[in-house]
């Protein structure tokens, strides 16, 4: 129940059009990513509102399809 | 609430740190545990830890209880933290340290 590294980007930019996604496959087994998440969106949010809002975006599939995902999110640099 | 959901409740008033984790600390069953107990250890708190893989109800209420979708769960005094994710940027930011100072934590002996 693997995810494409391109496919958890689209989501994440469905959700936050104007996000910079970085995503890195860590295992090389299209199971274990590391997500950059970069977006204007998240000024003035904690880090679990910032996190939660890139959960929302992949719909449930945090803990489902997708097992492994490590996730930094920052707001770009003005 | 549900009789679940107020077992989770009283777990985590009733410890100052308490980490929802797959394992224990000294067999941790998953990275990402691994690494928030590491975390945990090298901020020298004390801290309480219930593995979720014992505990079917928990392992499901946990996200639920939270909104969260992912284990492991850092509670201090009550209050969500985050996941492993947010508790490492925390603690290379001196966050955490920060936190758990705030908060009055006990330090490990």
């Amino acid at each position: 129940m693997a995810m494409a590294a391109e496919d958890i980007a689209a989501l994440i930019r469905a959700a936050l059009p104007d996000a910079q996604v970085t995503i890195t496959d860590l295992a090389g087994d299209g199971d274990h990513y590391a997500a950059h998440v970069v977006s204007a969106a998240f000024a003035g949010q904690s880090r679990i509102m910032q996190h939660k809002a890139v959960y929302a975006a992949l719909g449930g599939r945090m803990g489902g399809a997708l097992h492994a995902l490590q996730l930094t999110t920052a707001v770009p640099n003005s | 609430m549900s009789q679940t959901q107020t077992r989770i409740s009283e777990i985590v008033q009733g410890n100052d740190v308490v980490l929802f984790m797959k394992g224990t600390p000294l067999f941790p069953q998953c990275g990402f545990s691994s690494k928030a107990v590491a975390i945990l250890e090298r901020l020298g708190v004390e801290f309480a830890s219930v593995d979720v893989l014992q505990d079917m109800e928990i392992r499901a209420g946990i996200k639920d209880f939270s909104q969260w979708p992912t284990i492991p769960q850092l509670y201090v005094k009550g209050e969500f933290v985050g996941g492993s994710d947010i508790m490492m940027e925390m603690f290379e930011a001196g966050e955490l340290e920060q936190l758990v100072a705030e908060k009055g934590v006990a330090r490990a002996g």
